[in-house]
């Protein structure tokens, strides 16, 4: 334990990021740059997400990882370890119970609550990037709000498929300025974005950091003719019943059979136990 | 009557070497203006610093705006010069894929300014595009197909198609016809013509083929070294040039 | 007779030779003539002398090295390019010798075109060139081709319809009946009568003397204002 500085990172680092998450909050959906530091796992295991996690950690936090929604799964476990071993914090599973929680492709199920922190981790966070990929371009375009572009990659998905077909990742429009990438989230969970916590996002190898405020105004793009759906598989889960979560599809067995469950572990395990209202 | 574009005295250099040097010209109403001259002549930094892809050493460039009136569009914010950037104007460059999203279907590709300038209905957008695709004659059953899949001279008629979706009023052009084959120039030539006079349109088409501005501009500048050289009529620059320069261009031309 | 729509005083011609050492070459010099509505004024003289060259100084394709050419209210020899535009669009007409046109496009818009650009409907100027060009005998199966590979007696009749399909007050013909038969030349005098008819001022080359002597009120030598005689 003595062998590191809390929380891994060194003091004047975490006030480098803290300046950062400052100005992100102060501009809801703006991408601030920041220097990135090595961290001791590899880029896409949510380096980004770690050294936010790092930076705003006290020793009173009592951290929960989720890994698309489960807390059990291997990278959620081993950053959940990293931060006990290198900040000794108190940990948990349950959401409710955590003041920060950091994640990777999920919102919990249970509405966060004002003292708490939501951290994401973020592969790409530039949402116009697979249209511009000009980064002094895209940096132009959201300088200048110009944001046609967006609304062409929505109109590609529904001139090929439909509908609508961008189910993860879905760009939304922060507080009728910024466009931003809400990291690979499903848009089912687009809608929980306006919350009373707060939203900070960390992409470690892209170098940015872009943040929400609470009660920020966080709005899908859509079509008049095709407005936005927050969409989930059309089944209950198995396990707790739930007709109103999130469900991941689980392969059972070779013979194709498979079942639907909550992917909020904390979340079905809960209904389950009785300690989450049905 | 007001000109809707008054350039006056524009002026870009690249450190000792010139660029364009003290140019000024107006462009009235539907008129379509032509600029000639050989390569590394400057009518190519000319028609960038006019369209504001280029910021001039000294200059204005008058636009006179629905709105306000005359505006130097030099010294516009960037915000106001891009919204002119896609409404007002529209600027059609020499290859097709330095105009075109090419990873974008062609309806995709026409409907981006119509987005761009806050479109959300997609019904709307998509009967748009489809008009725009019969007017350039490309046939609608194409919407879906990406750029990649035409022939260059439907690219460069997308092109045209995805600049005009808004109703511009002014269009710069770029060697517009550069890279086509004849044969299909002339179909280009015709489509670009009706679409002038149509929609009231007027360009500025920078090239270096005399016969292109003979059939499409009213109005005709010749360029050398930066500076222009001579200015007037078309076919009157054409058959009875007055500089010493112009004629041997006019002269130099291989005839069929 | 009224006043004079085409008014012409004092003019000179010059060109300059750059590339051949700066020569200058004086072609005319105090040309002056007038032609009044519904008046056929015929230019003649030897070639060379410079008949086309006073039609393209009046066309506004040349440009006069002095004096006044003034077509309606427009001095030519001084207007701007965009009061040119505008009086060829609608004043002023021109018949050429030669045929200049965008490949590939239909005869009938060819000769429609003049009208189009003065905003007449589609339906309209179409059914008016198609009417002209039947009159000029041009056969209907060619009315959707491209005059390009037109020959010679079928690119003057497109020449011929796409100048008389807007009825203007001033005309300028350059040999319009050349290269005609019997039959077309004598629907082109036709044409030109009614032009005089409805009140047009026409300058015209004919070196076709019958068709000079039918439709020519008087006749100009552009000799009268060579150089060496001035």
């Amino acid at each position: 334990m003595s062998d590191y500085n809390f929380a891994y990172l060194d003091e004047q680092t975490k006030r480098m990021i803290r300046r950062a998450i400052l100005k992100g909050l102060a501009v809801p959906g703006y991408q601030v740059p920041f220097a990135s530091r090595e961290m001791p796992m590899p880029y896409g295991w949510g380096t980004g997400g770690v050294q936010v996690t790092a930076a705003i950690m006290v020793p009173e936090d009592r951290l929960k990882v989720i890994d698309q929604g489960a807390d059990d799964t291997t990278n959620a476990v081993s950053i959940r370890k990293f931060f006990q071993r290198t900040a000794g914090v108190a940990v948990t599973e349950r959401t409710a119970e955590a003041t920060v929680i950091q994640t990777r492709h999920r919102i919990p199920e249970v509405p966060l609550t004002g003292g708490q922190i939501l951290v994401y981790q973020v592969p790409i966070p530039e949402p116009l990037r697979f249209l511009e990929p000009s980064e002094i371009e895209t940096r132009r375009m959201h300088a200048l709000e110009d944001y046609g572009l967006m609304h062409v990659k929505l109109y590609e998905d529904i001139a090929r498929h439909g509908a609508i077909a961008t189910s993860y990742a879905y760009p939304v429009k922060v507080e009728g300025r910024y466009v931003m990438d809400p990291s690979p989230i499903p848009k089912f969970d687009n809608p929980k974005m306006e919350m009373d916590a707060i939203q900070l996002f960390g992409a470690g190898r892209e170098q940015r950091i872009y943040a929400l405020p609470p009660h920020t105004r966080v709005v899908s793009l859509d079509f008049e003719d095709f407005p936005f759906e927050a969409s989930k598989a059309d089944h209950a889960c198995a396990l707790c019943g739930a007709a109103d979560s999130y469900l991941d599809e689980v392969i059972t067995d070779d013979a194709g059979g498979r079942m639907f469950v909550c992917s909020d572990t904390d979340f079905c395990a809960g209904r389950r136990t009785g300690e989450v209202a049905a | 009557m007001t000109p809707l574009l008054s350039v006056q005295g524009l002026t870009k250099r690249y450190g000792r070497h010139v660029g364009c040097l003290d140019v000024s010209f107006d462009l009235f109403p539907g008129e379509v203006m032509g600029i000639v001259g050989e390569s590394g002549s400057g009518k190519s930094t000319l028609l960038n610093c006019m369209a504001g892809h280029m910021v001039p050493d000294a200059g204005r460039v008058m636009f006179d705006t629905r709105t306000e009136g005359p505006v130097d569009t030099v010294a516009m914010a960037e915000p106001a010069r891009r919204m002119l950037g896609r409404t007002d104007w529209a600027f059609v460059h020499q290859h097709a894929r330095d105009g075109l999203r090419m990873g974008v279907s062609a309806g995709g590709n026409v409907g981006e300014r119509l987005m761009a300038v806050g479109a959300r209905n997609y019904g709307a957008i998509r009967t748009a595009a489809g008009d725009w695709l019969e007017r350039v004659e490309i046939s609608v059953d194409r919407i879906d197909d990406r750029p990649g899949t035409f022939s260059g001279g439907m690219q460069q008629r997308l092109q045209i198609a995805r600049n005009l979706v808004t109703g511009p009023r002014l269009v710069f052009m770029d060697e517009p016809t550069g890279g086509l084959d004849v044969s299909v120039q002339a179909r280009l030539l015709d489509l670009l013509r009706g679409l002038v006079r149509k929609m009231g349109l007027s360009a500025v088409i920078v090239t270096h083929d005399l016969a292109v501005v003979r059939l499409l501009a009213d109005r005709l500048m010749v360029m050398k070294d930066g500076r222009v050289v001579e200015a007037g009529l078309t076919d009157q620059v054409l058959d009875d040039p007055q500089h010493g320069y112009t004629q041997l261009l006019v002269s130099s031309v291989l005839q069929v | 007779m009224g006043k004079a729509i085409i008014a012409i005083e004092g003019l000179s011609k010059t060109f300059t030779l750059h590339n051949q050492g700066g020569v200058v070459i004086e072609v005319m010099r105090g040309a002056a003539l007038t032609v009044g509505p519904g008046e056929c004024v015929g230019l003649v003289g030897a070639s060379g002398t410079g008949k086309s060259t006073l039609m393209r100084m009046v066309w506004g394709n040349y440009l006069a090295a002095a004096g006044r050419i003034v077509v309606g209210d427009l001095d030519v020899a001084q207007a701007a390019p965009c009061e040119i535009i505008a009086l060829r669009r609608r004043t002023l007409g021109y018949v050429s010798q030669f045929l200049r046109v965008v490949p590939r496009v239909a005869t009938v818009d060819v000769v429609a075109e003049p009208l189009l650009t003065l905003g007449v409907d589609e339906a309209e100027a179409r059914g008016r060139a198609m009417a002209l060009l039947s009159r000029l005998n041009l056969p209907e199966a060619l009315w959707s081709l491209s005059p390009t590979t037109f020959s010679g007696g079928e690119q003057q009749r497109v020449n011929i319809a796409r100048g008389f399909v807007h009825p203007c007050p001033a005309l300028l013909l350059d040999e319009p009946t050349a290269s005609l038969d019997a039959r077309n030349r004598e629907v082109v005098l036709g044409l030109i009568e009614e032009a005089k008819a409805r009140g047009a001022a026409i300058l015209g080359i004919f070196h076709d003397e019958g068709a000079r002597a039918r439709v020519c009120d008087r006749l100009v030598d552009v000799a009268d204002f060579a150089p060496a005689a001035a």
